[in-house]
This record gives structure tokens, sequence and C-alpha cells, in this order.
């Protein structure tokens, strides 16, 4: 291992990320090299199986599971700018692969070193961004960082660093914002009926930016913000911490 | 009607809407207040699950225990495997007895097993006394909440059934005028009542007593009175003693409503003795397995631990938004999509367990610490294992997780999909998108950036 002053970080960006917002991920490299890591993107990352797991595949579950402990394992630690992939690895893994001798400690060890990026670099790092971005925000905790993960106070805790960031409250901010991964698309209506309220909430506050921590929630509110003609824009919070808020939003071209 | 359909259906109703509010939300704030003034929950609720496990993995030794001193307090016991037997032996019951009315005291596993029905056949009177349950027994409709079985009502509607079914309605609108119409039509027949019937929210092994709880005094005045009580439980409601009775007790209402302790807190052992004032001279409880000793086999062992207290409910999104109704079963909610499977079938209720977030909000204020996402996983799992998942979800996640296997061939993948993104709605957001209905019909899609994350790191990109 190399000294914790500079551990060497493999970032999973998760399939989302990759997919449609890759800033999230540069932003998470910019952050985690300002805080001292030395960070690579392992090639053979994909996507960490929740859809499967969620769906009830556990064959495809284990699978994916078993691609990526094999991908990313081998670091110091393992970084995801995503509660409920990192949760994915942390909590669900160990499980999926109990029964399994080759891959239990595998399983548990990648486990081990892996860190939704707000509280790696919270809690692990120290770290403290030097950014500015003049707006006010409100910030949405995801469920799974939230409940799996205790993602709470860490992401506030950075975003108080960003000069000129003004943090409000938003009414149920620990309220799922009914994305639920497929969920939303099997059950569209419902799901529908979830992000209004939350959409409601987030314009009653009254701010300009909505931040979290995972892209399937923020595309799920931006989206319907969107929809509804609201002006309110959308970042992952990792972005505003590597000084990179004053880009495109979500759905912004550019 | 499917569960989608019922859904709709709800979700279009903005007074449905309006009461669910109402009641969970009041409910979601009391509690929190109640949880927060508490000594150390967390350590209350560990407890509280404890207890439960205990008893469930040792459920024939407490279930003899019970049975031996409810027998020594006088009452007789019943045993039945299923919920026909269950309601067999109550009809017998009342029949015997001569009984052509029933008081019942709200019991949601009296619902569970079709208690209500089962009376109707027999050509017995039932009368609920539960103010809710009186309500949706005038409306014909069966319960939507396992605490406020008539929270899908609002006040409004409940002033139209009582003057339409009250001899003598309320005069005004208040509340407490309502109450007093309900209280004039139901006392007398209350008191009229050949034989009371109740569930039982404990059973206490070490004095075989069993224990209701009631805000409005109806199980007393409903069971007391009759020259027959009749308890029908599910066999999980057991505790070892008292004391751990107490213990569920202070966790079950302030989950519940919030409260410290309900109004009224009974715990009735055995027919009235020789120098008793008052009480029935018989007392039949009837122990109900109706798929529990299966559950405790098949993995869901820790579902037994639940109280009834719908909290899990109370703060579930997908509830708030669509109410009881829709879910189709006896129990709604979360804990209803993990027991409806159990008890009717997994085939017919599909649907449960999947529309879920998996938020983990239900796990967070169980009382007993139930895993409720897990156990609704663990549904998924069977779902998919036995086929019942529509088809284009199966290949959906197939073709997904085939591709996610092969990095390469995903990167191919990736590509082409942002291409065809890009292609399709330009940059921006698309107001719709191929094979994305369920998304774009409600939301905007944004477009991807030009090249997926990997392809710009490999081409050297790093800030």
């Amino acid at each position: 291992m190399t000294p914790a002053s500079s551990p060497r970080v493999a970032l999973f960006v998760t399939c989302l990320v990759d997919l449609i917002r890759p800033r999230i991920g540069f932003a998470a490299l910019r952050a985690l090299e300002a805080a001292g890591c030395e960070v690579v993107a392992p090639e053979g990352q994909t996507c960490c199986g929740q859809p499967a797991l969620n769906s009830g595949d556990r064959d495809s579950a284990v699978a994916l599971a078993k691609s990526t402990i094999a991908a990313l394992e081998g670091h110091d630690h393992v970084v995801v700018p995503s509660g409920s992939c990192a949760a994915t690895i942390r909590e669900h893994y160990p499980e999926l692969l109990a029964d399994d001798p080759d891959w239990r400690e595998r399983a548990v060890g990648l486990a081990e070193r892996t860190w939704e990026v707000l509280a790696y670099l919270d809690e692990v790092r120290g770290w403290r961004p030097d950014t500015v971005c003049a707006a006010t925000a409100v910030y949405h905790d995801s469920c799974s960082g939230l409940r799996e993960l205790g993602i709470k106070t860490q992401p506030r805790r950075l975003l108080a660093g960003v000069d000129g960031l003004a943090l409000v409250p938003l009414a149920g901010e620990e309220t799922c914002c009914g994305f639920g991964g497929t969920f939303c698309v099997k059950y569209p209506a419902i799901s529908n009926a979830i992000v209004e309220e939350k959409a409601d909430a987030i314009e009653a506050s009254g701010a300009e930016l909505l931040l979290a921590g995972d892209l399937g929630c923020l595309m799920n509110m931006a989206g319907k913000l969107h929809r509804r003609g609201s002006k309110v824009r959308a970042f992952h919070a990792v972005e505003l911490l590597a000084g990179m808020g004053d880009g495109s939003a979500i759905g912004e071209e550019g | 009607m499917s569960f989608i359909d019922r859904a709709a259906a709800a979700l279009a109703d903005p007074v449905l809407k309006t009461a669910v509010e109402r009641t969970a939300g009041t409910a979601e704030a009391n509690r929190a207040v109640a949880v927060e003034a508490f000594p150390d929950f967390a350590a209350a609720r560990a407890r509280a699950a404890a207890i439960k496990d205990h008893v469930i993995a040792n459920l024939g030794e407490y279930l003899e225990r019970f049975e031996a001193n409810a027998v020594a307090a006088g009452a007789r016991v019943h045993w039945a495997g299923t919920a026909d037997e269950a309601c067999a032996i109550v009809v017998d019951i009342c029949r015997a007895a001569g009984a052509k009315t029933v008081a019942r005291s709200k019991s949601m596993l009296g619902e569970e097993i079709g208690l209500p029905h089962a009376l109707a056949e027999a050509g017995i009177e039932r009368i609920e006394t539960d103010l809710a349950e009186h309500i949706i027994q005038l409306a014909d409709e069966p319960p939507s909440h396992i605490v406020w079985p008539a929270m899908h009502k609002t006040r409004d509607q409940v002033s139209a059934l009582f003057r339409r079914h009250h001899a003598s309605p309320h005069e005004d609108e208040s509340i407490a005028a309502m109450a007093e119409s309900a209280r004039r039509h139901l006392r007398e027949r209350m008191l009229g009542a050949d034989i009371g019937i109740s569930g039982a929210n404990f059973l206490v092994a070490d004095t075989g007593a069993v224990c209701t709880v009631t805000n409005e005094g109806n199980a007393e005045l409903s069971l007391v009175p009759p020259r027959v009580h009749i308890v029908t439980a599910g066999i999980e409601k057991l505790v070892p003693s008292m004391g751990h009775a107490v213990h569920m007790l202070r966790m079950l209402a302030r989950s519940a409503t919030g409260a410290a302790l309900t109004q009224y807190t009974t715990f009735y052992s055995g027919p009235k003795r020789a120098d008793d004032a008052d009480g029935p001279e018989e007392m039949h409880i009837v122990l109900v397995d109706n798929g529990r000793t299966a559950m405790r086999e098949e993995g869901l062992a820790e579902m037994l631990r639940c109280i009834r207290c719908g909290a899990c409910m109370n703060h579930c999104v997908v509830f708030r938004q669509i109410g009881g109704h829709a879910y189709g079963g006896t129990y709604p909610g979360p804990m209803g999509a993990v027991l409806t499977p159990a008890l009717s079938g997994l085939a017919a209720n599909r649907d449960l367990p999947q529309a879920c977030t998996l938020n983990g909000k239900c796990q967070e204020v169980c009382p007993v610490a139930i895993p409720l996402p897990t156990l609704l996983r663990g549904w998924r799992e069977r779902s998919w294992r036995e086929g019942l998942e529509p088809v284009t979800t199966r290949w959906g996640v197939r073709v997904w997780a085939c591709l996610a296997k092969r990095p390469r061939l995903y990167r191919f993948a990736t590509s082409a999909a942002i291409l065809g993104m890009r292609l399709w709605g330009g940059g921006g957001w698309s107001r719709s998108l191929p094979l994305a209905g369920g998304w774009t019909r409600h939301r905007d899609m944004p477009a991807p950036e030009a090249a997926s994350f990997m392809a710009q790191y490999a081409r050297g990109r790093r800030r």
C-alpha cells in the first residue's frame, strides 16, 4: 500500500455517468486529485449490476459483481460518484457472494475499500474545496446514500466550503424523489406523482440550483422540473466542489 | 382490475389524496416528535426486534405455554391451520351459543381470514364497533389502512354516510356531533350483541392473557357485556411475558400515532370468574397459522416480527400517492407488499414487491427493524426465477447484463446509444425518446455528452 497521504484511487464512474454525464466523472477525478489522490479509471468497469439486483435477476447480479470486483480491485480505495452504486458494492456484493468460496473474500475486500465520493472527500481525506459558485441551492439526500451509507452531513460540510454558495432548506429533503431505478419506467404514473411533489418542494424553496449525489435521482428531478418549465438548474454536488458549477447544468447543451 | 389500474384510479382521485395525506402526514409528524422524546429509541427498537425474534424462533414452546396458561385461566383454545378453518371454528362457536348478532372490535387478522364474509354466509349479523370500521361497514368497503381503516374517507364523506344510515344523525357538522351520532347508533347494538369478537395485539404466554389496544374503548364495550368472547389471533402475536408486552406497547403506540399509549389498553385473562362483577361466561381463543409457519421456514421469518403499527405505510412515498385499496390485499403498503404474496400467492400479486423504490424509509421507521426492502428484493428474485416478470423486463435486463459483462462490446453499445440519442433529440432536453416512453411521458430526458466518460478518458481527457 502506498502511504495514506497519496492513496491510489480507482474511480468507478458508474454506467449512468459514463453514458449521460461524463462531466461528473471528470469532476470527481479533479476533486480527488485536488484532495491528494492518485486517480485512475480502470478500463474493465461497466455497471455495478444494480438493475439486475433490484429486478430479481440474481444470476446477472452475481456475474456483474464478479466482473466489477475484477475490474476495480488492487487499489487503495474505490471511489464512486453515486450513493446507490457505492452501496451496491459495499452492502450487496458481500451478500451476493457470501456462499462462493472463491469470491467471498474478494467481495468483502472491495466492499471495505469502496467509498461514495462525497463521503470519501470529507471523511477519509478531510478535504475542503477552494472553489466559487455564487448561487442559492438545495441539497436532496438520495435514499441509498442516506440510509445504506449514512451520507448526510458530509456533502453539507463540503458544500459549505464553496465560496458564494448558500444552501437553503428543502422541505422533505430525505423523501424519495420517485426514481427508484427501473421503478420509474415500470410504474411511471406513480413515479410521476412522487416527483411532482418533489418538484413542488424544490420550486417552493426558491433555490436556483438543485444538488444531489446521484445522477439517477438528479435526472428524474431535473427532467420533471424542465418539463414543468422550471428555471431550477441541477448539478451533481461534486461538480461544484471541483469548480465546474459555472458550466452547463444537467440537460443544458455545451 | 390490475394493480396498475387500481393505482391509476387512486391517482386520479384528489379527494383520496387529501384524505391519505392528512392522516399519514399527521402520523408522520407526531411519530417523529415521540421518537425524538424517547430515551434511546434505537436501543428500544433493537430490544423489540430481539423479543420478537426469540419468540418466532421458539414459537412452539411459547404457543404451548400460552395455551396452558389461557386454559388455566378458564379460556378455551382452538387451533386453525388455515383461514377457512379459523372461520369455521368461529361460526361453530357462534352457532353453539345460538348467536344472532356479534359485536366485533377491529381486527386485521379477522379481515385476513375473511371473517366478515363467513359471518354473513352463516346469517349472523355483524356490528363493527370501531368508529372507522363502522364507517367502512356503512360504505361496504374494505379497510384501506391497518390502523385507520377509513383513512381514505374525508369528514364530508363520513357525514353523508351517517346521514344516510343513522336513525338520528348529527345536527351540525362538528366532529363531536358526528361522533355522538355514531355513539347513539352503535351503543345499544353493542350492548345487545350475543357475542363479542376481537383480535389480539399481543398474546402473553406467561399469563395466557390477550391484549387489545383501542382509542375508543369499543373493544371493552363489545367484549365484556356479551355472554361469549371470541379472540382470533395470528400465532406471531405471542410475547413471553407482561414485561415484554409492555415494551412492545411502548413501541406500538408511538410508531402508529406518536402517542405514548393508546387510550385503552386491556388484558383479558379468561372468562368471568365467580367474584367478578361482569365479563363473558365463555372465552375462546382461536390461534391462526394461515401461512405463518411456512413464512418462517421460507425466508420471511423477520416479517413475523410485525406488530401492525402502520408506520411503514405512513412513511411510504408510494402508499402516500395511491392509498391502501390499490394494493388489493388485506394489508397495504410495504408490509402488505411482503405479506400479500405470502398469503394470496405471488403470481396474482407480482406487482406489489415491484411497485417500490427501495428507498429504505419503511425499514428506518419500523419499530421492530424489519428489513422490508430486503424481503421485497427476495420476492423479486422469486418472481424472476418463476418467470413471472414480463418478457420486456426479462430481455431488457438480460441484454443489459450481457453487454455489461463484456467491456469492449459495452463501449461499442454505449457509443451507439449516445449517437442514437443525440441524432434523435439533438443536444439539450428531449421530450420523447424511443424505448423510453415510461420516462418521457412525464419528464424530459437530458441528451448525453458527445462521447462516454470511458471514451473521453481513453482519449486522454483528465479534467
